[in-house]
């Protein structure tokens, strides 16, 4: 018992003496936004060099566009991963049992949402995809908004309609082509004579969809892996929850 | 001066809910309260000027990572449920029909 009182004692001091340091530290923080950065400057000149009007999008696919690739095989293998571990074994069976939940155990309201919302999802998704490059967004967000809205079909119907929705041999393919895709791309200027991953493009007018060069490209690309990707491992998931049984079993 | 209000604000109630998350014990109800955990967190980026981040947040914490909790609890419940049953058949006790129908509650 008096273990537990000096454990107890022991947490409490760490916490409040992380409280107060992280308080402290947090009053010597600059303003949001309003003191230069030297890196920051320099970002910004150089997105504008290439006609880039989101700087983030300018940093993770033109000045540090070799990270990205790394965080993009992460993702890619993390997917593949999850589809090897959770495919379905020899001692498991399919059983279609749970494939109609949806419209008798959700919400009318629920329902009515998630139908009135997934294709609005889906294009805000594309455009957030395709206008990386001259607005907040880009490959990543765009593709987590339509993995997500993708799946708006399962609360509004069933498992059955999201399952018609994404046939995964497509989307196995498509998580390919994205990830080959930003490789390719990157090695594409080799052939102009200029270092892998270079922005080689014409890079047209500032805030013009067509501006910034590859970035674009490198937007779609990554923007196709990562829906795919998520869509893929959700499958996975749902598959294992809603149909995969052991053999055996006999089905409730 | 109303900026560092409301971030201040967000960043309390950021505190707030991260730690529910941790003092919630049952996965199920802590994949709910880290959606809730996770929204507030997204907003909490929209007021600090990143609403990009603040996208992915949302569609991965608040929507996919509860997901991907809740079917794997669903999925154990089932597992062990099934386990049980066929266990007190093999038993002859078989007077788990209460617990079965429970799990089975848990997944809707």
């Amino acid at each position: 018992m008096t273990r537990f009182a000096a454990s107890r004692l022991l947490l409490a001091v760490g916490g409040v003496g992380t409280a107060v340091l992280l308080l402290l530290a947090l009053g010597g923080l600059p303003d949001l936004g309003a003191v230069p950065h030297p890196y920051a400057d320099r970002a910004v000149h150089a997105a504008l060099d290439h006609d880039t009007a989101n700087v983030v999008s300018s940093v993770t696919f033109d000045q540090r566009a070799f990270d990205t690739l790394g965080e993009e095989f992460v993702l890619f293998a993390a997917a593949v991963a999850a589809v090897l571990l959770l495919r379905r074994f020899h001692d498991e069976e399919q059983d279609a049992h749970d494939l109609d939940y949806g419209p008798r155990d959700v919400w009318g309201a629920a329902r009515l949402v998630g139908f009135a919302l997934l294709a609005p999802t889906v294009l805000v998704g594309l455009y957030v995809v395709t206008h990386g490059a001259i607005s907040p967004g880009g490959g990543f967000q765009g593709g987590a908004v339509l993995a997500t809205g993708l799946h708006l079909a399962y609360l509004a119907g069933d498992y059955r309609t999201l399952r018609r929705l994404r046939p995964l041999a497509v989307f196995d393919v498509a998580e390919a082509i994205g990830a080959a895709g930003f490789v390719l791309l990157g090695l594409s200027a080799l052939f102009v004579g200029d270092p892998f991953l270079t922005n080689w493009l014409p890079t047209g007018t500032l805030g013009d969809l067509a501006s910034a060069g590859t970035v674009g490209l490198f937007n779609v690309a990554v923007g196709m892996e990562v829906a795919t990707a998520l869509v893929l491992l959700l499958a996975k998931f749902l598959d294992q929850a809603l149909v995969v049984r052991r053999d055996g079993d006999e089905s409730p | 001066m109303i900026a560092d209000l409301l971030v201040g604000m967000l960043l309390v109630a950021t505190a707030v809910t991260g730690t529910a998350v941790a003092l919630t014990r049952d996965p199920t109800r802590q994949a709910l309260v880290l959606s809730a955990y996770g929204l507030v967190l997204g907003v909490l980026m929209v007021a600090l000027q990143a609403p990009d981040v603040a996208l992915a947040q949302i569609g991965i914490g608040t929507a996919i990572v509860p997901l991907l909790v809740i079917l794997t609890v669903a999925k154990v419940d089932r597992e062990l449920a099934d386990r049980e049953g066929a266990d007190d058949t093999g038993d002859g006790t078989g007077e788990d029909t209460g617990d079965d129908a429970g799990a089975r509650e848990g997944r809707r």
